[in-house]
């Protein structure tokens, strides 16, 4: 189970002015169960990239397969395909309508067809997983705070179970402690299911933290595919197309550039204390 | 004199029923003192709903106290007949860039404020010229504002309140949707500002790390301030922020963690370069 992207290409406003190419060959696949990042300044075709996923943007040259199914064959259910890879846009609680949270999340279910008993149960599935308490149900959205109704919007998408999660910088705006709430619950459920999630964030350490393999996106091109600690490792390339390494990477460097014998990939503060006690320890006994 | 004072501010949002009867009344702001002054950074934290907004929206009278009193620059921002001024001394940035550019011109974006003002046209010319210089944006002033970066055009939205000269501008979580660049590019330009012109700056922001250059902080839950002090105070009380819904930048995470595990490092360290150099004494 996977989504291959074949030597994908999208190009907006062709043949006028306006022509810009948002998307330039590329060639990747994400396999069922991963945790993907996918990092890359404003504009770098982190978002085109991921509507391609579902098929809500259809690549300009390339294919995609789902599943080993080329999905812009003629007759492919795409509509099938769009409740197995949920997505989760950027500020998503803009797009609650309904006059209560239940009701809201039960929309998903509502169009896949099921019944109102199977709508119900998903809908209690769904909000038990983002830790939304029963006695939210039959409130207005309006009246959450922002971190309940990022939550409520995420169960929307969570009550079609999808296969594959896609979220678009679903932490913006939020506290510390919300940020900490809903990357928390997006990695138990990882964890928990055979899910695939595929997370676009501007946080570098939040990315560390969380995901297994990091696809950067610059210029409509992927720039580096690799592991965190390997993708990190590149920190001035990373600064040179807007991006950043962690802070803990940085702050290795820095001592490494002082005669401290640290080794510089950690990214964690976790493995950076290890890291840096280590060093210590070693340089007290010479 | 102070830039910005309150005493025993409160704010309530009232919850009306279809009949227009109160329903319940909630206080976002409650009691609060603030004395603020000229040339001050002062950095407001807060988790989400803790009131940080609802204040700062009293900055420049987009809200009016309940109870208790706000002046900015001196004027009581309740008197109806300071509010241009206050509106002028005052300027606001917000979120998210795309709702506050309105013009399809960079330049004609930066001088709305002046001409609303009624300002000559050469002095408008002249205000948009220096203030496009002063967030590094004069190389697009003749660009469309939807093609920029979202760092970008933050920086066009802090150029458009600096056109206004103001004493004061309030910064209401202005990176909170930019990349890593982007954030960075405000923030330099917003330091910048502080350092060359003596404007008193008030930045609302989630992320921790903005906060290590400010001179004052001022942390908020359920409307109160519940902690003040300098960045270093403030960052030295890892487990009391988080009760706060809050945190401390990396480096003083780190920094903490080292003094648990039995390395003589003080609390609150706020910067990468002092961390390395206790360590590599």
């Amino acid at each position: 189970m996977s989504i291959k992207l074949d030597h994908v290409s999208y190009v907006y406003s062709e043949g006028t002015a306006y022509h810009k190419q948002a998307l330039k060959n590329v060639s990747l696949e994400i396999l069922q169960g991963q945790f993907v990042g996918v990092i890359g300044h404003t504009g770098s075709g982190k978002s085109t990239l991921i509507q391609h996923l579902n098929g809500l943007m259809k690549a300009t040259e390339g294919t995609i397969y789902y599943n080993g199914e080329n999905i812009y064959e003629k007759g492919y259910p795409l509509k099938e395909l769009r409740s197995q890879v949920g997505l989760v846009f950027q500020y998503p609680e803009y797009q609650l309508f309904e006059a209560d949270v239940f009701t809201d999340v039960c929309f998903g279910p509502k169009n896949q067809g099921l019944s109102a008993e199977e709508c119900k149960e998903r809908a209690k599935e769904a909000l038990e997983m983002v830790g939304l308490k029963e006695k939210y149900y039959n409130r207005s959205p309006f009246e959450l705070s922002g971190g309940q109704k990022r939550r409520a919007a995420i169960a929307g998408v969570l009550a079609m179970r999808p296969k594959v999660f896609i979220l678009d910088e679903p932490t913006a705006g939020l506290d510390p402690k919300g940020r900490d709430e809903i990357l928390d619950t997006i990695a138990s459920l990882h964890r928990e299911s055979d899910m695939t999630v595929v997370l676009v964030s501007h946080s570098m350490e939040d990315i560390a933290r969380y995901v297994e393999r990091i696809i950067v996106m610059n210029q409509g091109e992927v720039l580096f595919d690799d592991a965190p600690k390997k993708v990190f490792a590149h920190y001035r390339e990373l600064e040179r197309v807007g991006l950043a390494a962690p802070q803990v990477t940085y702050i290795m460097h820095g001592l490494k550039e002082r005669g401290l014998s640290v080794s510089t990939d950690a990214t964690l503060i976790e493995e950076a204390a290890d890291e840096i006690m280590a060093a210590m320890k070693k340089e007290r006994a010479e | 004199m102070d830039m910005i004072k309150a005493d025993k501010l409160i704010f309530e949002y009232e919850k009306r029923d279809e009949e227009g009867n109160i329903v319940s009344k909630s206080r976002a702001v409650d009691e609060v003192d603030l004395d603020i002054k000229q040339g001050d950074f002062i950095a407001i934290l807060g988790h989400n709903g803790s009131g940080k907004s609802t204040l700062a929206k009293h900055m420049n009278a987009i809200l009016l106290p309940t109870d208790g009193v706000m002046w900015v620059d001196g004027k009581d921002t309740s008197r109806e007949e300071s509010l241009w001024d206050i509106r002028q001394s005052a300027g606001m940035v917000f979120q998210n860039p795309d709702n506050q550019i309105i013009a399809t011109v960079v330049e004609e974006d930066v001088g709305f404020g002046p001409e609303n003002l009624g300002a000559p046209t050469e002095e408008i010319w002249r205000r948009v010229e220096e203030s496009l210089e002063s967030v590094g944006m004069t190389a697009y002033r003749h660009h469309s504002p939807n093609k920029l970066s979202g760092g970008q055009k933050q920086r066009v939205a802090i150029a458009g309140v600096l056109a206004m000269r103001p004493k004061c501008i309030v910064l209401d979580e202005p990176t909170a949707m930019l990349d890593p660049n982007g954030r960075k590019e405000v923030l330099k330009s917003v330091m910048e500002l502080r350092r060359r012109e003596n404007i008193t700056i008030i930045l609302i922001t989630h992320y921790m790390e903005e906060v290590v250059d400010a001179d004052h902080v001022i942390v908020m839950d359920h409307g109160h301030i519940v902690m003040q002090g300098t960045p270093r105070e403030i960052f030295s009380q890892v487990e009391e922020l988080k009760r706060y819904r809050l945190d401390v930048p990396q480096v003083t995470l780190l920094a903490d963690e080292l003094r648990k595990r039995g390395l003589d490092i003080p609390a609150g360290i706020l910067k990468k370069e002092e961390l390395v150099n206790l360590l590599c004494r």
